[in-house]
């Protein structure tokens, strides 16, 4: 039963969720220019995990944000589920998870999973449904009359993903959600998120720093670099969909880190 | 809070001794004055004695602002236009109407500076040139033009309260309006929320610690708006009119316990406002 789950959703190469084809973002700041991303082009398959990993400045957060209509690209082009990010935005088409839960301390833990709910206008009988069912998903079920600031910052960090499944979003957005925790709770989310993407079978775009994570978690590592932010590699896992945590120990997963490694090395190259 | 009482009662003790002792020495050339004219000769117990119960003194004794309060509260029927909860209540009903109206005013222009670009533009240096202009010089205009056009008696004392309560609410609110990170509006972004909603979920419910800090100075500044309200029109009735009919005549113990009950009211309403604070923010999950 916990290996049936724990299949990886089917990949439909043919149905580009995301799609951004020689994308540009020039900031125009006091300094001059900032190039934070220049001729970026990626594909993404429904299902997929993506990760994008690279140094700060590569440009990773703002072509998430470029997904999510937070930032406008000034050159190239960008479709999400086939239309502009805007209108995926109109149509709730992404859940995004910030960096930070960003919880309402003045409301429960199920009264911030059903805040989207509020908004969208589901009727009070599936804001119930829907809170008590992705509260079991990221297994804070019991912890919904608590206000967040009784929760640890993993249970928070949970609750913002419910937050984000709670609506029928397709694709999972997350701008290094567990980046504020302590490595063996990052472990455990990890674990989690996993078993939660085989479960639900969303597309994820998941930013990080940290090659590990990345290559646990990921059907596809895209390595990218500052300075123009530019993607310099894009890998596609040969690990299995089956991942316990000592995966991490065997030489396959450790070729994948050197690449991923390698691949950051040579956008630093310049400097 | 029993934690607080010691140190309070020290500090009440310190203020009544220095007042005992400054009332001997304001009072202490009348009670000369008197004396030599009647050929007395006074010695130190009898010059205290006389310094702490004189009828018309510098600087009354707190007992006797004491015993003036309680004659003018306790022993006097409300109805009476001696009674000083008939002067309380009459300046307290314009200071609850003005710090309506004047809450009602920050809450609105605060709402229009956030949301609206010409607003915040515009409105803040008018709002702050508003507090530059003594309230004193222009209370009496408001009073006659209001009057000019027929409007007297409550509303026009109500008007100067708000004119001086307000204040304190735009600049908090418009703080407390835009207090949500960038991260929580872009979070409301990505749900396509509406303005309403934003508002109402977000931004309103943010702003209330702002809130709640500013009522308690708007309080405080409504009711000195409305006795100053009171003391350029000849009012015959608040706290205003006690205290400048007192200073008519000299009776410096009734100007003292109007100023007394005064602060006393001040006192209350603003603990009154501390403790839906802290009820409000408490069900909010945010004490």
């Amino acid at each position: 039963m916990q290996e049936a789950a724990l299949q990886m959703p089917d990949t439909v190469p043919g149905q580009r969720v995301i799609s951004a084809h020689h994308l540009d973002l020039t900031f125009q700041t006091n300094d001059g220019p900032v190039h934070a991303l220049k001729d970026v082009s990626l594909d993404v398959a429904k299902g997929e995990f993506v990760s994008f990993i690279g140094p700060s400045g590569c440009g990773k957060t703002t072509f998430l944000r470029c997904m999510a209509d937070l930032e406008h690209p000034t050159g190239g082009e960008i479709t999400i589920n086939g239309v502009s990010p805007e209108e995926a935005r109109r149509s709730r088409a992404y859940g995004y998870v910030f960096q930070a839960a960003g919880l309402y301390p003045w409301r429960t833990i199920g009264g911030n999973v059903r805040l989207p709910l509020e908004i969208m206008g589901y009727s009070k009988a599936e804001q119930v449904e829907r809170v008590a069912r992705v509260l079991e998903l990221v297994e804070l079920t019991g912890f919904e009359n608590k206000f967040p600031w009784q929760l640890s910052g993993g249970m928070q960090q949970r609750a913002s993903i419910a937050r984000a499944l709670a609506f029928d979003a397709d694709i999972l957005l997350m701008d290094e959600p567990f980046g504020a925790l302590d490595e063996i709770v990052r472990d455990h989310l990890n674990e989690q998120l996993l078993k939660l993407w085989a479960r639900t079978q969303k597309t994820i775009a998941f930013v990080t720093h940290s090659i590990p994570e990345a290559v646990y978690l990921s059907t596809k590592i895209v390595v990218m670099s500052p300075r123009p932010g530019r993607i310099t590699d894009v890998i596609d896992s040969p690990l299995p969909p089956d991942r316990p945590l000592d995966i991490r120990d065997t030489p396959e997963f450790l070729e994948v880190a050197h690449r991923v490694r390698e691949g950051l090395r040579a956008g630093h190259s310049d400097e | 809070m029993s934690r607080n009482t010691l140190p309070v009662l020290t500090v009440v003790l310190a203020i009544f001794l220095l007042w005992y002792i400054a009332a001997i020495f304001l009072n202490a050339a009348w009670a000369h004055d008197k004396a030599t004219r009647s050929g007395e000769v006074l010695t130190a117990q009898t010059l205290v004695a006389d310094t702490w119960s004189q009828e018309k003194p510098k600087l009354p004794a707190p007992h006797q602002v004491g015993t003036e309060i309680w004659k003018t509260t306790v022993e006097k029927k409300i109805t009476s236009k001696r009674s000083l909860i008939y002067h309380s209540w009459v300046t307290l009903s314009a200071t609850l109407l003005g710090f309506a109206l004047g809450t009602g005013l920050g809450i609105a222009l605060a709402v229009g500076i956030v949301y609206n670009r010409t607003m915040d533009m515009s409105v803040m240096p008018w709002v702050i040139a508003s507090q530059t202009i003594p309230i004193l010089a222009i209370a009496p205009m408001i009073i006659v033009v209001l009057n000019a056009v027929g409007i007297s008696g409550l509303l026009p004392k109500a008007m100067i309260s708000m004119y001086l309560s307000f204040f304190p609410v735009v600049v908090g609110m418009v703080k407390g309006l835009r207090s949500p990170d960038a991260m929580q509006l872009d979070q409301m972004r990505t749900w396509n929320a509406s303005a309403a909603q934003m508002f109402w979920r977000l931004r309103l419910p943010s702003s209330m610690p702002f809130l709640f800090t500013s009522l308690k100075i708007a309080m405080a500044a409504s009711l000195v708006g409305a006795i100053v309200g009171e003391l350029p029109t000849g009012a015959v009735a608040g706290l205003g009119a006690r205290l400048l009919a007192g200073s008519y005549y000299g009776q410096t113990i009734q100007i003292w316990s109007a100023l007394i009950m005064a602060a006393a009211l001040a006192a209350a309403l603003v603990a009154l406002i501390g403790f839906v604070q802290r009820m409000t923010l408490k069900r909010m999950g945010m004490a």
